[in-house]
């Protein structure tokens, strides 16, 4: 078991200028899951690549453990890649479905016999190592799997979208799986995936790439309440934060007729940067359906309804007189509003919806930044 | 929401597919629609199907990744590797009922392809362990020179087909590969650390079934893929240095390679700045030697080895009938016209399709020289054809038997019932 260290490190594919992945800093946690989320050609799978031995690293370093792996071919720096292959030879036994590599790598019979049977019983599959695949069920079979992985006692699992190819039903219950296997197992393990749920559910902690650059690390609660700046404000988070460009003025923050209330220290450090403006952020639970009296509100067009039964979700578009104002400074093409599914409104209804008084997250309009009250 | 079932391939084969059943999953086809040949591992459902005079593959794999492999089988056939050819995807297929079932990926079934499972289902003795090694390992190697990452080389993911007493080598499952502009150090050993695993892997599972020689070490042969793959790679690529007055090592390197069936059309030349040394390596390296060469003279598409066996026919044809100082293609075509056709012709029709021409015409060349050996006298080409038609062809049928897995295996291999003519 291991840290893992990525230090500056960088990787500058031939041919181009841009960095895939610019002076990467991470310093993971022994036993720590840790998932690497983004958008397609962030630079995540890169990262893990470059950690795998896979890509060569042109600048900076990367350590697991103390051990300096920069350089080192894959098969010396003691890490699994998971899921890679995972095909299952039907005339074996579990058991030697489970350890046929270890016989490879010269590791003795007891040895062999000891790390399997320790396997088997994480696995819930002690009383089925003398029987062959065929005779397991279609789950048993993926835990046979993953003893592969699991007894060549890596220091690092590394596994990259592992359940890209699963139908979405099956794709939730394995992503438990892992997670908990991972958890009793406590190998430290980076996972790469594009889709910030599975991220958010799995990970101790997450690190949001873009761009090739790391944006933020942390665990999904502090992602989630204090994202720090506005990319990850948008891309964390289902379904999305609400985020628009609002004029900052004498303690309030406005934008047409919708009108917040602003702390003074955001007011001053907006003033500070020379600017006028806010991006403010709003998640949809912290929308609060209004009368349509009150002042400040954003009126909304409900477009769609989504009915989730504890919850309901509704996607709508700024409907007041300064409606054309507002869709033009909101980041995505909608408002999105969590109600109570049991007073939930209809298709085509204009509500008012006011901002959770200190819900708010501000963003710098200049550097895209988390401005803290 | 209703989909709209989308078949992606070019308009003649879009035809033919639409008359399958795709609303019902792969596994619960009748059989009717298939055609049982055998297959290696795999996780997805595959099975065969005619239609048209054409066998296809069929597996049912999620959308984004039938798209994916489909882009990649394409990308390779442009870079002429030698892979299955793609068809197409059939995407948005529903069940009746309304539930959404995954994509289909289409690639022309390989003809006269053998999966391994197939070639081992009778022992499997030493030395074709060895040859089906080297197949894979040129094929490895052929793949890294054009920048391809496997990333999930095994026996199952390739196919074999008969080379003049070798075997050639394709590649068949592209799921997981990446085509970049070269590869890293890491990334060839991480291909071969994978190859080395899976390869031990199916080789216990064989021993397990019995069906590989005892004499046979999965590990011994494993490791045998990676220094294989060493060397070649070293004879490929690497610098080499020596003194100026030794230049005609830099022809002996061209024939090396030449020898392993690679063609160098450019080499990296520098001379060191005192002019003494001169460092060589190849730029260019082409693989297809021999293949193409007589495809340049004869017309004849073969595989390497049988393009080697069968230009050294033409040499000796050659030599024989006096003509080698003749225009090469000249004589080429005469020995077309003299030996080989009338050999394929000496086949009764319907045993031609039991194996391909060049592939007999190797099989006759030995076949002959068994003979004469026997009966002390030289025996001409077509006598050897007859008699080779006769005595080996015919009872061919026999080794197609090995093809068909039990029906307790179903779901490893499928039970295989088919003789190579109904394939034409
Ligand atoms: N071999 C390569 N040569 C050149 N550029 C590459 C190569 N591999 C990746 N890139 C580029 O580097 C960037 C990062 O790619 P990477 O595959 O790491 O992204 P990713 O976050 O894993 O994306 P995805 O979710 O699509 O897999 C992208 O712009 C990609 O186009
Ligand atoms: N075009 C083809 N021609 C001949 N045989 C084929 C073809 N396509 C697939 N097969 C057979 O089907 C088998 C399974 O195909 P393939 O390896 O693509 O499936 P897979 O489920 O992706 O495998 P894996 O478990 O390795 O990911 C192959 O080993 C091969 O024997
Ligand atoms: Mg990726
Ligand atoms: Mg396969």
């Amino acid at each position: 078991m291991a840290t893992v260290t990525f230090d500056k490190a960088t990787r500058i594919y031939p041919g181009t200028d841009k960095p895939a992945v610019d002076a990467l800093d991470l310093a993971i946690e022994d036993g720590e899951f840790l998932v690497l989320v983004g958008p397609s050609g962030c630079g995540k799978s890169t990262s893990l690549r470059m950690l795998a031995g896979l890509e060569e690293v042109d600048g900076g370093a990367i350590r697991i453990g103390d051990r300096d792996v920069t350089h080192m071919p894959p098969k010396d720096r003691d890490i699994a890649m998971v899921f890679q292959n995972y095909a299952l030879y039907p005339h074996m036994t579990v058991a030697d479905n489970m350890g046929f590599a270890l016989k490879i790598a010269g590791v003795s019979k007891d040895e062999i016999r000891r790390r399997v049977g320790d396997a088997a019983k994480l696995l819930d599959l002690a009383e089925y190592l003398d029987r062959k695949p065929k005779a397991l069920s279609g789950g048993q079979r993926q835990r046979v799997a993953m003893g592969r992985a699991i007894v060549r006692e890596p220091q690092v699992f590394l596994m990259d979208e592992p359940l890209s190819n699963l139908d979405a039903k099956l794709r939730v219950s394995t992503r438990t799986q892992i997670a908990s296997l991972q958890r009793r197992l406590g190998i430290t393990t980076v996972y790469v995936t594009h889709d910030q749920v599975e991220a958010m559910t799995m990970g101790d902690r997450v690190a949001v790439l873009n761009a090739g650059l790391l944006q933020q690390v942390d665990s999904p609660l502090g992602l989630y309440d204090k994202p720090s700046n506005v990319f990850v404000a948008g891309f964390i988070g289902s379904p999305a934060m609400n985020i628009a460009t609002f004029d900052v003025k004498d303690g309030r923050a406005t934008l047409g007729n919708a009108d917040v209330a602003i702390p003074a220290s955001i007011s001053s450090k907006v003033a500070a940067e020379g600017s006028d403006t806010v991006v403010l952020g709003f998640r949809p639970e912290s929308l609060l359906p209004a009368s349509a009296e009150e002042t400040g509100g954003i009126p909304v067009l409900v477009d769609v309804v989504e009915e989730l039964g504890s919850d309901a979700y509704v996607y709508g578009r700024p409907a007041g007189p300064a409606a054309e104002e507002q869709a033009d400074r909101l980041r995505s093409d909608q408002i999105i509003a969590r109600v109570e599914p049991r007073n939930a409104p209809q298709k085509g209804e204009k509500i008012n919806f006011t901002v959770r008084p200190g819900s708010e997250h501000f963003f710098s309009v200049k550097t895209g930044e988390r401005l803290e009250p | 929401m209703s989909m709209e079932l989308r078949i992606l391939a070019a308009p003649r084969e879009q035809q033919a597919l639409l008359d399958l059943p795709w609303d019902m999953p792969l596994e619960q086809w009748p059989e009717w629609y298939l055609v049982a040949l055998p297959r290696g591992i795999s996780r997805h459902v595959v099975r065969f199907t005619r239609l048209g005079g054409n066998v296809y593959a069929l597996k049912e794999i999620v959308k984004p990744y039938a798209d994916r492999e489909y882009q990649m089988l394409r990308d390779l056939a442009r870079l002429d590797v030698p892979a299955v050819q793609a068809v197409g995807v059939v995407s948005g297929r529903e069940a009746p009922g309304g539930e959404s079932l995954d994509s289909v990926l289409v690639t022309r079934h390989l003809q006269f392809s053998l999966p391994y499972r197939a070639l081992f289902a009778r022992m499997m003795r030493r030395d074709t362990v060895d040859r089906l090694i080297d197949a894979l390992v040129v094929l490895i190697a052929r793949l890294h020179l054009t920048g391809f990452y496997w990333g999930d080389c095994s026996l199952s993911n390739t196919l074999f087909r008969r080379d003049a007493g070798a075997f050639a080598a394709y590649l068949v499952d592209a799921e997981t590969g990446e085509l970049h502009n070269g590869l890293s150090d890491g990334q060839r050993a991480h291909d071969l650390d994978t190859a080395r695993t899976n390869i031990a892997g199916e080789m216990m599972d064989l021993l397990a079934a019995g069906q590989l020689d005892e004499s046979v070490d999965p590990i011994g042969v494993s490791d045998q893929v990676v220094e294989r793959y060493e060397a070649l790679w070293t004879e490929l690529t690497e610098w080499e240095a020596f003194d100026v007055n030794e230049r005609w090592r830099i022809a002996r390197r061209v024939d090396r390679l030449n020898e392993l069936g690679f063609d160098v059309d450019e080499l990296d030349i520098v001379t060191d700045i005192g002019g003494r040394t001169i460092r060589v390596q190849p730029k260019v390296v082409d693989p297809g030697h021999h293949s193409r060469r007589l495809l340049r003279l004869t017309g004849i598409d073969a595989q390497e080895n049988q393009a080697r066996r069968l230009l050294n026919d033409l040499d000796t044809y050659a030599a024989v009938t006096e003509q080698q100082g003749e225009d090469e293609e000249i004589v080429a075509n005469a020995w077309v016209m003299d030996s080989y056709e009338p050999v394929l012709r000496a086949i009764p029709r319907d045993l031609r399709g039991k194996l391909e021409g060049p592939e007999i015409f190797h099989e006759v060349l030995e076949h002959r020289w068994y003979l004469s050996e026997n009966l002390g006298r030289d025996i001409g080409l077509e006598e050897a054809a007859r008699d080779y038609a006769d005595t080996v062809l015919r009872h061919k049928p026999d080794e197609l038997a090995i093809l068909g897995g039990t029906s307790a295996e179903a779901d490893t291999t499928q039970p295989f019932r088919i003789t190579w003519s109904d394939l034409q």
